[in-house]
Order: structure tokens, then sequence, then C-alpha cells
């Protein structure tokens, strides 16, 4: 890609792009940082392992088939061969030993760790996808449109909303959708043109619902105040508790309950960012807002939210571990690397691996998805940078 | 200052008003009901439930109960639905248990930090600073149970530490000193469970901000100027370096009730935490809630006092 000689006389380099690109650059110093390499290759291995694992203990005639019980092979210890005598054919490991020994019930813990390796990865991963989209989400908000005013039309349907949504949820189905029904006509006639706007000099009663009750910033940044009033562990354990156990309830809960932090670092990058001058002339070109936002600004402002989200999935999947262990996990057919552990505890001296195996197994992963989260943090923040 | 005390006293009421709302609605807009906790119980007819619904209120609508249940836990009269105990002091008893946890573990964390974080900014990546990173991120990724049962092994196998609640049973007519070697004795393991997370992140804390100040053009000048090395690292670099640390003294404040709900179960530790998950466990919304609130209310004091810190230390910090 040169440009043609005429553009640049005689002694003049034509302008080079950087020499190495952002990646390269980035790539480059990542790999002076050895624990974040071996994070991210811990990583690697786990995240294939977790789409093997699907793959080989899913179906009806899986590879290792994690809910194969075998009474009369139960607490072998690991890399023992199967008394084939025993058992029935077919029912042998697939591997000829109990490559990590088998349970209580005589089930293939190797078969049940692959299928519960994927379920870690998912909590991890949807979990933290939901944390960083709300949290992206009203950061920005309140970022960029921090001094705008809040109506209090637009508060009182808003809670109208919430109020119908939460009802319909909680059963109440007719109130619930009355509510709902009634917050939304309110919606399309305050936005709408024959809405509140119709009024040259609205009357009093408008007046006051027209009036500006607080800003954008205020109302987001207060509601994140409200949120981090919760003990996290605490509030999560209720709500899994008291809703019905699945994975997607756990998922759900640990995502909808840990987007403060990303809101609040996200919300002072763009009070900065939103003053500089790109921003300035994506605006001076006529780009709506949306696209200034998410195209142009939150780019810029995703480094700190990158650093969290990777630290946010190695908590996840402790969080999750820690239910299982106290009985709110996944219910128990499925494997859990968190529930294998807490079935294997009350066999903590007879049968150690049971504890063990899938103990160091969340240990490794948790360690790999901090450490590569740590690595990123060090090459993303320039001031370390130009110190190193 | 009278001013920032009274708006964020307001401010922080308001916030208290609205968790004691979204706390309130998670709790009741759940599916199920207590009354359905025990469905096969034989004993259970229908207008037995229906007694206890009129009792406790639960066929009122949401707002009246919310108005009831806080009424009560103001006025120190509600009850708890699994035993008829009163709430506040069920509360009480626990929290004197958890309080003796909270303050040892606290310790720990604290003493052990400062020197690992303060030595390992000193001397950056030598060996010594090496090893205590990679053993901080192992302890902060470790699973808390697990670390726990590596320990309860060890422990058992090894030396003889208990591990199983407060007290030796059958140890009541005891000296008083005996006694309380024996608590201290039971509080070591859960205690130093609780700590070893804490650790692990303050001590990293600890280091980056010696790092921070470590890189600042006084350092160097002290440095510079030929002060003897503790001169610089202790007196220099450090006293700015703990700044930030003085506000946190507020912020662990809510670990009190947070933290310890498995550390509690796993050594049968009667804390607030255990019973917050056996209150959760049995419905015993009053219970929750309450913990809940009090919750909220150590978040709430905590921050207050950050900040308040945060001006006694900063001069240039003004309000």
């Amino acid at each position: 890609m040169t440009a043609p000689a005429h553009l640049f006389p005689t002694g003049l380099e034509e302008p080079a792009a950087p020499r190495r690109t952002r990646f390269e650059e980035f790539w480059r110093l990542f790999r002076r940082n050895r624990l974040a390499l071996v994070g991210l290759a811990v990583f690697l291995l786990f995240f294939a392992t977790a789409v093997a694992g699907v793959f080989l203990t899913a179906g009806n005639q899986p590879v290792f088939d994690p809910a194969l019980v075998r009474l009369q092979e139960k607490l072998r210890p690991p890399l023992s061969p199967p008394l084939l005598e025993a058992l029935a054919p077919g029912e042998a490991p697939p591997l000829g030993v109990y490559l990590f020994g088998t349970d209580d019930l005589g089930r293939d813990v190797f078969a049940r760790m692959l299928q519960g390796a994927w379920v870690s990865l998912t909590v991890g991963f949807v979990a933290v996808g939901i944390s960083v989209l709300v949290g992206v989400f009203l950061g920005a908000m309140a970022g960029y449109y921090g001094q705008r005013a809040v109506r209090l039309e637009q508060l009182l349907f808003t809670l109208l909303l919430i109020a119908g949504g939460s009802l319909l949820a909680g059963g109440q189905i007719g109130i619930g959708a009355a509510l709902l029904v009634a917050g939304h006509a309110w919606l399309f006639f305050s936005l709408s043109p024959w809405g509140f706007r119709r009024w040259g000099s609205p009357p009093g009663w408008v007046r006051l619902l027209l009036g500006r009750v607080m800003q954008v910033d205020t109302l987001i940044m207060r509601f994140v105040d409200i949120m981090l009033c919760f003990p996290s562990f605490f509030l999560i354990l209720t709500v899994v508790a008291l809703l019905p156990a699945s994975i997607y309830t756990i998922m759900i809960v640990i995502g909808l309950t840990s987007w403060e932090g990303t809101t609040r670092f996200v919300r002072a990058e763009f009070l900065s960012l939103r003053e500089l001058d790109f921003v300035a002339a994506a605006r001076a070109l006529g780009l709506s807002d949306v696209r200034i936002i998410f195209r142009h600004i939150t780019p810029n402002a995703i480094a700190p939210v990158l650093v969290s989200a990777t630290i946010g999935i190695a908590s996840a999947i402790l969080t999750e571990a820690g239910l299982s262990f106290l009985g709110f996990g996944v219910p128990p057919p499925h494997a859990t690397w968190g529930n294998i552990l807490s079935d294997g505890k009350r066999f903590i001296f007879d049968a150690p691996w049971l504890t063990f195996i899938p103990g160091v197994a969340i240990l490794l992963v948790v360690l790999a998805f901090n450490l590569f989260g740590e690595g990123l943090r060090d090459i993303l923040n320039p001031r370390l940078r130009e110190r190193n | 200052m009278i001013a920032f005390i009274g708006r964020s006293l307001v401010q922080k009421i308001a916030t208290l008003f609205f968790v004691s709302i979204v706390s309130f609605a998670i709790i009741h807009l759940a599916p199920g009901e207590p009354s359905q906790v025990d469905p096969l119980n034989p004993k259970f007819t229908p207008e037995m439930v229906e007694r206890f619904r009129t009792a406790f209120h639960l066929d009122r609508p949401l707002a009246v109960q919310y108005a009831y249940f806080y009424r009560d836990l103001f006025t120190g009269r509600s009850l708890s639905w699994k035993d008829n105990q009163p709430v506040m002091q069920k509360i009480r008893e626990r929290f004197w248990n958890s309080l003796p946890l909270f303050i040892v573990g606290t310790l720990i964390t604290w003493t052990i930090s400062f020197p690992v974080g303060i030595r390992s900014a000193i001397h950056r990546g030598g060996i010594y600073d090496r090893s205590a990173t990679l053993i901080a991120y192992v302890l902060i990724s470790i699973p808390g149970f697990f670390f726990a049962y590596i320990l309860i092994i060890l422990v058992v196998t090894h030396l003889k530490v208990p591990v199983v609640g407060m007290r030796t049973f059958g140890l009541w007519d005891t000296s008083w000193l005996f006694q309380t070697m024996d608590r201290l004795w039971h509080m070591l393991l859960p205690s130093a469970l609780g700590a070893s997370g804490g650790i692990a992140v303050l001590s990293r804390y600890v280091r980056s901000q010696m790092l921070e100040v470590e890189g600042q053009d006084y350092v160097r000048t002290a440095k510079a100027k030929g002060l003897p090395w503790e001169m610089v690292h202790y007196k220099h670099a450090l006293r700015n370096a703990l700044l930030p640390f003085v506000t946190m003294f507020g912020l662990i404040l809510p670990g009190l009730i947070g933290g310890s709900v498995i550390i509690e179960s796993i050594f049968s530790w009667p804390g607030m935490g255990r019973m917050a998950y056996e209150a959760i466990l049995a419905r015993d919304y009053p219970v929750i809630l309450t913990v809940n609130f009090i919750a909220a209310v150590l978040v709430l004091i905590g921050t207050f006092v950050s900040d308040l810190l945060y001006v006694i230390v900063d001069p240039r910090i003004r309000l």
C-alpha cells in the first residue's frame, strides 16, 4: 500500500502508520508477563476441556457417562482399574482405568468433572456478560446523559412498569398485567406528540408531573449506592434459595448483582472522554447519540471493563461453587465442580480425591482468570507501561 | 463540615429507605410462601395454614405487610416465624458470637498484610515479591470451603486444634482462664481462614500503594540527598502510602455479616452468617429482612465513617 510517488516529493517520507498494530504491541507486552501467559494457557485448556466435555458427556450414548451408577465400584481411588467381572458390558470406563476415581455411587469422577467444566464456564461467562452489559449501559447513560433531568412522570411510569413486572413475576397476574398495561399506555402517551406536549400552557397538575425531579446521573448513581448496600453473597444466596433451582437462575442472579463496579468506572471514563475533541468532532458530523456512545466513546472506555470482566469471571465461578457447596447450586443429577466437592466432603478422610480433584480444578481455573486479568491490567495501564 | 454530615445523613437515610423497599420486594415477590415450606407435614391442614397467614399478616396487601414489618422492627417487637423468638434478641446472641471471630480475623489480616505488602514493594520484582504475589493469587482464587477442608485434614491428622463449634463440649465448670483459652483455641482455624482472603487482597493493595508512592518525586529527592534507607522507605514513602488505608477502617464494617456464611457453616460456628443461612432455608422472612437491614446500615455507617476519616487525615480535601 504505497502512496503514489507524486504525492511525496523527494526528501519527504510518506506518513507511516505505527510500525506495529495495536494487537502486536499488546502481544509483545503480554508475552513478557509470564504469569499472565500461564493464565491464558490454562484458560484455553479449560475452554477446550469444557467444549469437549459437552460433546463427550451429552446425548443418549455418551462416551463418558457421568450418571452411570456402579454401586459395586464405589469410592475407588484415582487410576484404579475397574473390576471387569463385576461390571455389565458397556459399564467399564472408556479409558480402561478410573482416571479420577469414582464417587460414593460408583460414578466416574472424570466424566463428572468433564460435564461440570461446561457449567463453570457458562456460569462465568454468562454472569459476567450480563453484568458487563448492564454496567456499561447504565454507566454510559450516567456519564453521557448525566446532566439531563428526569421528569416526575417518567419516574412514575417506570415505577408502574417495574411494579407490574415484578407482580407478574411474583404470580399476581391480574394486578401485574393491569399495571404493565397502564405503564405502557402512559409511556406512549408521554412520548407521543398528542401527549403532554399538546398543552401550550399546561394546567397545574400537568406542570407538577413535568417537573424535574433529579438528574439522570443522580438517579443512576443513587441506584448503584442502593445496590451496594446489600452484602452480595448473602443477597445471591437469598434470591437463589427462594427461586426455583436452575443454572440459569444462578447465572442471572450473579450477573444482576455484580454490575455496580463496572457502572462506576464506565461513568468516570465517559465523564472525561465526552469532553474530548473526537467526541465534539463526531457530534459536529451530525452522528446520532447512540453511534457516538457505542462506536466512539465505549471502545475507548472498555479497557478497565475488560480487566474487571476477567476477574469477574473468576469470582462468578467461585460464587457458583460456594452456592453448590451450600446446597443451592445446579440441581443434583447434573454434575458441577461445586457439587462434586460438596458431595465429596462427607468422605473427606476415606476418599480425599473427591474433595481434592474438583477443588484443585476450581483453584487452577480461577487462578488462571485472575492472573490473566491482572496481566491485562498491567498492559492496559499506560503508567505502568512506561515504568517497565 | 456540619453541612456535610447533615447532607450525608439525609442521603443515607433515603438510601436505607429504598434498600428496605427493595429487599422487602425481593423476598415477598419470590414464588412460594413460608406457609408452604413443609407441604408434606400432615399437621399442616389448610385451616392451620390460613391461621398462620392471618397471624403473620401474609393475607394482607404487600404495602400493608411492609408497614407492619418495619413498625415491628423499629419497636423491637418482630418475632421470628420459625421459633417465635424476638428477632433482635436472636441477632444479639449471634452477634456476640460473630464479633470475636471478626475482630481476630481483622487483626490477623491487618498485622500480616502490611509487612508483606511493604516488603514486596520495596524489593519489587525480587524472589520475595514474586512468591508473595503468587501466594496472594492462590489465596484469592482458592474456594474458601476447599481451603477449609485442606486445613481441617491437616489439623485433624497432625495438630490437635479443634475444628467444630465454639467451645469444647462438657467443659462448663472449669476455670475462667481455661475456658478463655479453649475459646481462643476454637477460634484459631475459622479466623485464620476468614483472614486468608483478606490478607491476599490487602497485601496486594498495600504493595500497589507503596509502589505508587515510591515512584513519586519526593521519594527520589529523599534518596538523592542521601537519607538512610529506612528513613526513605518508612518515613517518606510509607506515611503517604498509608493514607487510603485509614479510610478502610470504615469499609471493613460490613464484613461482620457478609463474608462469614460459608466459614461459619463449615465450623458449626453459631454466628450471624449461619443464622442468616438457616433463616433463608426456613424462609424466616423477619430474620432475613432484619439481617439485611442491619447489613445495609453497617455499609452506610462504614462509608460515612470512611468519608469522615478521609477529611480528617487528608488536609487537601475540603467539603
